[in-house]
């Protein structure tokens, strides 16, 4: 099992953490990812917008393709949306397994297709008023189709 | 009756962020439907003029250019995803 989770709040990694693992002996790996808002050079503010009736859905719908591909993994995803300032976090992936490498391998799966298969968009807020919405990256495209 | 929806950018150029539309009988695919839909406003034409940096979908789905139109109750229009 595989939750996801969209919220404004921030989030906690090591509770979030600890709640996945609560009660489970028989796991021998966790990894947390957490994605921040770099502070680039003149960057005020990153908001995240997002389509309400589709992105939760589809969050849900891409942890229920990693939880396919490795059975024995379980984790939580959670991305923000809303205005976010330089080292705010923005996404949590946090995966658990018997051995490192499915924990690993959900782990960047999961972040994949995150970045190119649900949907957000980035705006960002820059220090001479200005704004610029993000533009998609070939290299991250390129990241999702490996898998 | 049918929703669109515009996001990000589309939706700063369309200049709203939905309207509700009675789509033509003979708009039969989602390509169809972007050429109906650049004949809107200067704003529609601007949002829709190139192509490849659009993205579809059709009832919460992902969709494309082929993907036919049978009733849809909305339809959401939107640059590539930048999440994560």
């Amino acid at each position: 099992m595989i939750a996801a989770r969209l919220q404004s709040e921030p989030f906690d990694s090591a509770i979030v953490q600890a709640a996945l693992l609560a009660g489970r002996t028989d796991l021998g790996a966790a990894v947390a990812f957490t994605g921040l808002v770099r502070a680039d050079e003149g960057l005020v503010a990153l908001t995240l917008e997002h389509y309400p009736a589709m992105t939760l859905a589809q969050m849900q719908a891409i942890a229920a393709d990693a939880a396919v591909r490795w059975p024995n993994t379980i984790g939580t995803i959670i991305h923000r949306h809303g205005r976010l300032l330089p080292g705010d976090s923005i996404v949590l992936v946090v995966t658990a397994s018997p051995h490192r490498a499915h924990a690993f391998a959900a782990a960047q799966f999961l972040m994949d297709w995150l970045k190119t298969k649900a949907p957000f968009w980035k705006r960002e807020e820059w220090a001479d008023g200005t704004t610029r919405w993000v533009e998609a990256k070939g290299i991250d495209d390129a990241a999702a189709e490996r898998w | 009756m049918m929703q669109l929806l515009y996001f990000a950018w589309v939706r700063e150029m369309v200049g709203t962020d939905s309207e509700t539309i009675t789509l033509p009988a003979d708009i039969t695919t989602v390509a169809a439907l972007l050429d109906w839909l650049a004949t809107r406003s200067p704003g529609h034409a601007a949002a829709l003029a190139d192509r490849s940096r659009i993205r579809i979908a059709v009832d919460q789905g992902f969709a494309t250019p082929a993907t036919p139109l049978n009733n849809p109750r909305e339809i959401a229009i939107f640059p590539p995803v930048t999440g994560g």
